[in-house]
């Protein structure tokens, strides 16, 4: 089975960003999916502490301690970037003014119901940062996530078990196994890897899925 | 005449009572008003109440503060950022009570109380843990949850640069919280980068106007409070 790595997961992502869009991307592995943004296309980066326009980590010598992003990295402003404050930040977010959210997730319902900022590990106090501002706020929401836990556990759930960051905001989910959209009648699989057929794919997902007619291959580069 | 300059950053926390609500300004350490936090710190205040994105980083500014057992309790939205272990080891020993607010709304229930706005309905958190409590109302076929002001009874901010009415400039993504925080608060206090003579900043660049500003104080590479 050709279970996508993490990078080939981001392209996969990126491949659907389409040419002029605001997009905000979630701290981790969503973060990565901006190196995989074909060349002819101008995508505008948002960050939460106040920038438009984020641009790739920082060459060595040209860091500046001032210009973070939202998981704390040195990052770099393009050319035609703005900073702003924490208010308006938040109003892009909220307001409707982003395009597209892509966010990581530790689990996702078939409704499209989101969790990602907590698993009560009473081991660590809880942090909630933009989780749930990017996921009502955005136009389209999108997740990425492993299909599985480590363990095996299906993170594609009829209903979190984890506690909710927003119900009904993701529209389509990225894993290492397939592309689903989260649709009216449930989640409907547009690609899975090759090696793998669709009992077996609904075997390591809780939530029930429909194999669309048009389904292709999931396959990316190895990037 | 109108002039806000500190000579000492002694003299920019003094005054802050025991239990009061500090609004703590930055994001992680970017924009967080270290050297202020540290001199409240030797104040010897206790039981405050603060307000920040984080819980504090390192073992200065914010996190010296809880480090020493005197932050009653933290308003925040992401209290585990980079090395975050004064909190966490407060946390665990029971001695920090946590208010977990997501950060747009945290930012903006600061403008609400700014802005004399008594209350408002944001969609951020419905059907969510954090909305437990809360007033939900349907506005127009959609839910909302009702989130009431904060007001600081001092903000401590840091700017770029600033003259002496107070008008402030800020650094890329240091700006962050700055700007709310320090129309919010009924004490703000702001330690700069530099002190230029009024009329040199661009008003067109002034992103805090000195109306929201009470004290100003130099800090340069760890020197404080001089005056031009």
């Amino acid at each position: 089975m050709n279970s996508l790595t993490r990078r080939q997961m981001a392209w996969r992502a990126a491949q659907d960003i389409e040419d002029g869009a605001y997009v905000n991307l979630g701290i981790g592995l969503p973060t990565t999916v901006s190196d995989f943004i074909p060349r002819d296309r101008e995508i505008v980066f948002h960050s939460e502490n106040g920038i438009l326009g984020m641009g790739p980590a920082p060459k060595p010598g040209e860091e500046d301690k001032d210009l973070i992003n939202a998981g704390k990295g040195l990052t770099t402003l393009v050319p035609g970037g703005a900073y702003f404050h924490h208010n308006d930040a938040f109003l892009m977010i909220r307001g409707g003014h982003l395009d597209l959210a892509l966010l990581g997730a530790f689990e996702v319902s078939e409704t499209g119901d989101l969790a990602n900022w907590t698993t009560d590990d009473p081991h660590f106090a809880p942090g909630v940062g933009g989780a749930m501002d990017l996921a009502v706020g955005a136009k389209e929401v999108r997740a990425i996530l492993e299909h599985v836990t480590k363990d095996g556990t299906p993170r594609i759930r009829k209903r979190c078990v984890y506690p909710l960051t927003a119900p009904h905001c993701i529209k389509r989910i990225y894993t290492n196994l397939a592309v689903m959209d989260v649709t009216e009648d449930g989640l409907v699989v547009r690609e899975m890897v090759e090696g793998i057929d669709f009992p077996r794919l609904q075997n390591v997902t809780e939530a029930r899925l429909t194999l669309a007619n048009d389904w292709r291959p999931l396959a990316a580069p190895l990037v | 005449m109108i002039d806000k300059r500190m000579r000492s950053l002694a003299e920019a926390v003094q005054g802050v009572k025991s239990g009061a609500t500090v609004l703590c300004s930055g994001f992680g350490a970017v924009g967080e008003p270290v050297e202020l936090l540290n001199a409240l710190r030797e104040t010897g205040v206790r039981d405050l109440v603060c307000v920040a994105n984080n819980a504090g980083t390192g073992d200065e500014g914010l996190a010296g503060l809880i480090k020493e057992g005197r932050v009653r309790r933290i308003i925040c939205s992401y209290p585990r950022t980079v090395d975050p272990h004064c909190f966490e080891a407060a946390y665990q020993a029971g001695k920090i009570e946590l208010e977990l607010v997501p950060q747009g709304t945290l930012s903006e229930r600061m403008r609400a109380g700014a802005a004399g706005i008594a209350g408002f309905y944001i969609k951020t958190s419905v059907d969510t843990r954090l909305a437990e409590g809360k007033e939900l109302r349907e506005i127009d076929g959609e839910r909302y949850v009702l989130e009431k002001p904060i007001r600081g009874d001092v903000a401590l901010c840091r700017a770029d640069r600033a003259d002496r009415w107070g008008n402030l400039t800020y650094r890329k993504s240091a700006r962050n919280f700055n700007p709310v925080m320090a129309m919010a608060a009924a004490l703000t206090v702001v330690q700069v980068r530099e002190m230029v003579e009024l009329g040199a900043l661009d008003p067109e660049c002034v992103a805090t106007p000195g109306i929201f500003v009470d004290r100003v104080v130099v800090v340069r590479e760890g020197r404080e409070g001089e005056k031009p």
